[in-house]
């Protein structure tokens, strides 16, 4: 289930991912899921609640190894690089594959300090360097005019969408080549979710996005591919324009039309 | 198939339906006259307590009270020097007890796994820990840190000279830090299980290692709620007579505590002391009445810091992100 077999031409593959399979316990939540994440483009993962697109997400950058009893088979290339295996180290891994949560979730810290915590962490202590990257970091995540003279505020007294935006600019600032998004505007207005699209759009010229939505709609206006889960199981996997026009299977097609979700 | 039910019916229902609500009333009236009178027990007790301690100690407080020697066989002068070594144990406790305490709490909380059996083991010695009476960690401190540590401290270091095998400040504040060791461990724990796994996750996503995200976002997170154990065990530290009775406690001292070796002389012993003890009762009673006061004083301040610092915690935790 490439993308690339629809005459366009493709950037390389950037994920690659095989026969991925996610247990919580004994029980399977998704997978086997194979397919292949284009660099330097946005790809949604779309289905109903609890179709696994999720968990699917956090297994890309061993997220789901947190939670007790979850077992992860199959294989995860980025760039070739396998980021299962032995000796793999998932801090390693996670400082290339970034990720934003559905939930705004900043630190209680100042709005340069959440900025500046992955780099500090990463070793750097210059703190003209910091001061650099953190403001390429607002500056992309379209956040920097709105806070710039107030960086040691708190991050609390941010608006919801500015939160959501700092915790862009958070996961940005560490530069990754890959930024997963778990449902990023869910909790937001209309207003801050076309701001979050519209960074999402612009994002995608340097980086590869890798989003989950609930909204189709969302899914057609930001990806340039589209994947559709459903019970656990990934059921079609194309351009999106493709996907939402000429769906293949059946079941895709029922929950592009509404028929359940 | 009829809905409405036949008009006899209906005034039976109506009739049972006024029976049991009059029960009802008379039912709850008796409830609540009988809880009520429970709770004003509870409050004449407390208020009784109280209003003696300060009607009988208020006076005898002043300023020479609090920085004076006793005097005369106890019948007159002050607390100062209890006061001292009470301040001087409980911040030996302190620094012995609650980075022990904290380090445990991070260790079952964020290390040990959450179904292992030995974590299991551990929390339930823990719970007993804090059940155990407190004579009996009194005991405990002279059996091991006064007869065997301070001992074998004495034959190592001071060829047999007694130094550090009696009674001294150093093995009171040990024994109460292991006292104090489960209100400080409960209260961390609580405190870390209260940092929303958020957070936690957005230091992971952004390649921190578990060491990073705990010692960066998690402790800090849960400082209130440490801190508020902390105030905790001083509070229960400074009220605490059996632990130090055998293991540093003094009945009276000339001079203050000068090192880890001194004995020491505290509020909550020196009411034992002054309460059973005394030469003169009726000479020392105002004396007892105003250091029962100090003490309690003490204790409520501390508490009630507690409180507010938690009330701030959780303010700060429960904010919407």
């Amino acid at each position: 289930m490439t993308a690339g077999s629809n005459g366009k031409p493709e950037t390389a593959a950037k994920l690659i991912v095989r026969g991925l399979t996610v247990f919580y316990g004994e029980k399977k939540a998704v997978g086997p899921v194979g397919l292949d994440i284009v660099g330097q483009h946005v790809t949604a993962l779309i289905g109903p609640s609890g179709c696994g697109k999720s968990t699917f997400l956090r297994s890309l950058n061993r997220m789901n190894e947190l939670i007790p009893g979850c077992r992860v088979e199959g294989e995860v290339r980025l760039d070739g690089d396998p980021i299962y295996g032995a000796g793999i180290d998932p801090v390693a891994v996670r400082r290339r594959i970034g990720m934003v949560f559905q939930r705004s979730n900043p630190f209680p810290k100042s709005i340069k300090e959440n900025v500046a915590y992955g780099l500090r962490i990463g070793g750097i202590g210059d703190e003209r360097d910091i001061a650099n990257r953190v403001e390429r970091a607002l500056t992309q995540a379209a956040l920097w005019e709105e806070v710039k003279d107030r960086l040691n505020d708190s991050a609390m007294g941010l608006s919801g969408g500015q939160q959501q935006r700092l915790c862009i600019a958070r996961a940005l600032a560490v530069e990754p080549e890959v930024l997963l998004m778990d449902e990023p505007a869910s909790a937001l207005d209309p207003i801050a979710t076309a701001h979050i699209e519209e960074l999402i759009n612009e994002l995608s010229a340097e980086y590869t996005v890798v989003i989950v939505t609930h909204n189709m709609q969302q899914a057609a206006r930001v990806a340039d591919y589209t994947a559709f889960f459903y019970l656990g199981e990934l059921v079609e996997f194309d351009r999106t324009d493709v996907l939402f026009t000429k769906p293949n299977d059946s079941r895709t097609e029922d929950y592009i039309t509404g028929r359940f979700g | 198939m009829t809905v409405t039910a036949p008009a006899a019916d209906r005034a039976e229902l109506a009739r049972l339906t006024a029976r049991r609500t009059r029960r009802n009333l008379i039912a709850d009236g008796a409830l609540a006259v009988a809880t009520g009178a429970a709770l004003l027990i509870v409050v004449v007790i407390l208020a009784v307590i109280l209003l003696d301690v300060v009607r009988n100690g208020a006076p005898h407080i002043s300023w020479a009270f609090l920085t004076e020697a006793p005097r005369e066989g106890m019948t007159a002068g002050g607390i100062f020097p209890a006061i001292v070594g009470m301040v001087e144990m409980v911040v030996l406790m302190t620094l012995a007890g609650v980075p022990v305490g904290v380090a445990t709490a991070i260790y079952l909380h964020e290390y040990a796994s959450p179904v292992s059996r030995v974590t299991r083991a551990i929390r339930i010695a823990v719970a007993n820990l804090a059940g155990v009476p407190s004579i009996v960690f009194g005991l405990f401190g002279l059996g091991f840190f006064v007869q065997f540590l301070g001992a074998g401290i004495d034959k190592v270091l001071f060829h047999g000279d007694k130094v550090y095998g009696q009674p001294a400040i150093i093995w009171a504040a040990l024994t109460m830090a292991v006292l104090t060791l489960p209100v400080v461990i409960v209260a961390t724990e609580e405190a870390l299980r209260a940092v929303p796994r958020e957070l936690r996750e957005a230091s992971l996503a952004l390649g921190a290692t578990k060491f990073q995200t705990v010692f960066n976002v998690v402790v800090p997170q849960a400082s209130a709620g440490i801190l508020t154990g902390t105030i905790l065990a001083v509070s229960r530290g400074a009220g605490e007579v059996a632990p130090i009775l055998f293991t540093g406690a003094a009945y009276f001292l000339p001079l203050l505590p000068r090192s880890l070796s001194s004995q020491f002389m505290s509020p909550s012993y020196h009411v034992y002391v002054l309460s059973t003890q005394s030469p003169d009762v009726d000479a020392t009673k105002p004396i007892l009445y105003a250091t029962v006061l100090v003490l309690l004083l003490l204790t409520f301040t501390l508490n009630f810091a507690a409180v507010v610092v938690r009330a701030r915690m959780r303010r700060r935790t429960g904010a919407p992100a």
